[in-house]
């Protein structure tokens, strides 16, 4: 009985046992998602799939922008006249400062040659149409119709007609996706315009921005606006971001708890501006070496790592 | 196979492209902009736990792991989220699979609350074991409106593997 220590041969080829492929799909997603979290190096993973997955999600989206374009078209002339005379209205108002904004600039450049200041950079960009909201319910993006074929790259800042929107984290070749400024963690440098105060803004991830490591004492008033300090290589200086609405001072704490609303429209549908990336700022001083060194890294992805 | 192991009706043997299309149409109805509501379910799991319990040797943890792939890439999150939990619950399905179909339609729902519970909750623990945002009460109302659409489900999915009920009695078999 030579067969009897075989076992004998299988009538349905099943492949390995379910605990093995188990084991290793888990060891391959959990290798994935710390490599994207940490390394950041699947990106280019992401753009493949993301060209087969993106015009699926665009035509996903096509009912809903047809409910808009009907409810658009059924708004009526009146509302339509009613929105151009408000505009005009507008335009007239902010007429008398942008018909000497030119005239302006170039005395403010002829200004700074005199001073040997370095010129203010000019804001250049280009208008996307925001496509939809990135479905992750963890996180506040929002993805936009330019992407790599536009020349945008990682980094860029988004402003809408108010003020700072986010910034570009992922580019995808059609589409860019923007983190919002309420993402949590989400930081953008800024300035207090009353006192010219530097600090960093957190988004919050419900909506609001929190100013945080300022002292309990510090000069911060409700109402205060902030806008870009530009001590990045990210934002121009001068682009309102948000407005304090509620401060906390606890004696307990060495810090103060100061909550911000921002003042674009940051989570609503339309349009943007996405700011052609600034040119690179003078290189650090010598003595500052030791800790600047990594500053070029971080330019690109300023929210926080934990 | 029959719809429950104890009906005596015979299904006809499911086709491969329908399954594809029904997890491509899953993936669709996930895309769309209704997604955002509160308590819609995760389409693309909800259709792969029903194909890992019906066909657990087409649907298995490798269609889990490349859709969850894609899934990942659609929703802007970090790549193996979806993949993970997706894996599990593939997992599970295959492991409810010889058992599940014993029950009526109410009982196999609620086997599977608790599979795409775990589903919610092991992405939910991902991301707030790496510091992202709270994502409210209303992410896990989701697989309980999953859970209420199975007997649904179950219906539309299986719908083209039903025979006529009466059969040609001049037919050889």
């Amino acid at each position: 009985m030579a067969g009897i220590d075989h076992a004998p041969p299988p009538f349905f080829k099943r492949g390995p046992a379910p605990l093995a492929l188990l084991t290793f799909y888990i060891a391959i997603s959990l290798a994935v998602f710390f490599v994207d979290l940490r390394m950041r190096s699947l990106d280019l993973l992401r753009q493949s799939l993301a060209l087969v997955v993106d015009p699926v999600q665009r035509a996903a989206q096509a009912p809903g922008s047809l409910v808009d374009l009907a409810a658009g078209y059924l708004q009526g002339l009146q509302a339509l006249q009613e929105e151009n005379r408000e505009l005009k209205h507008a335009k007239l108002n902010t007429a008398p400062d942008l018909q000497r904004l030119a005239q302006l600039e170039s005395e403010n450049e002829r200004l700074r040659k005199l001073l040997a200041v370095k010129e203010r950079e000019q804001a250049k960009g280009q208008v996307a149409q925001i496509l939809y909201t990135a479905r992750d319910p963890f996180s506040r993006k929002v993805i936009v119709d330019k992407g790599q074929q536009s020349q945008i790259i990682a980094g860029q800042p988004a402003i809408d007609e108010a003020g700072v929107v986010g910034q570009v984290t992922r580019v995808f070749p059609f589409s860019a996706e923007i983190t919002l400024i309420t993402d949590k963690d989400q930081a953008v440098p800024v300035q207090i315009v009353r006192n010219g105060q530097r600090s960093v803004v957190f988004g919050l991830g419900n909506g609001q921005l929190e100013l945080r490591y300022m002292p309990a004492n510090a000069d911060v008033q409700e109402g205060d606006l902030l806008v870009t300090s530009g001590l990045d290589s990210i934002y121009l200086p001068g682009f309102p971001v948000a407005k304090v609405v509620h401060i906390e001072r606890d004696s307990a704490y060495s810090f103060a708890r100061i909550f911000c609303a921002p003042i674009a429209a940051v989570e609503n549908f339309g349009e943007l501006m996405i700011l052609d990336p600034r040119q690179p700022l003078p290189p650090p001083p010598p003595e500052s070496k030791g800790r600047g060194n990594s500053g070029e890294v971080v330019n690109v992805r300023s929210k926080k790592k934990r | 196979m029959q719809p429950t192991f104890t009906s005596s009706r015979i299904l006809l043997p499911v086709r491969p492209w329908f399954i594809y299309f029904s997890l491509f149409a899953a993936a669709v109805l996930n895309f769309l902009p209704t997604s955002h509501w509160p308590g819609i379910p995760d389409w693309v799991a909800l259709t792969l736990c029903f194909w890992g319990i019906r066909e657990p040797r087409r649907v298995g943890m490798g269609s889990a792991f490349f859709l969850g792939l894609l899934m990942d890439v659609a929703d802007g999150s970090i790549l193996g989220q979806h993949c993970f939990a997706y894996v599990l619950l593939a997992y599970g399905a295959s492991a409810l699979a010889r058992r599940i179909l014993w029950f009526p339609l109410l009982q196999q729902a609620l086997h599977v609350l608790p599979l795409l519970l775990a589903t919610q909750a092991i992405q939910a623990v991902m991301r707030l074991a790496v510091g992202a945002d709270w994502p409210g009460i209303g992410y896990f109302v989701s697989p309980l409106s999953a859970t209420l659409l199975w007997p649904l489900l179950t219906l539309v999915l299986l719908l083209p593997q039903y025979q006529p009920v009466e059969q040609n009695p001049d037919r050889p078999i």
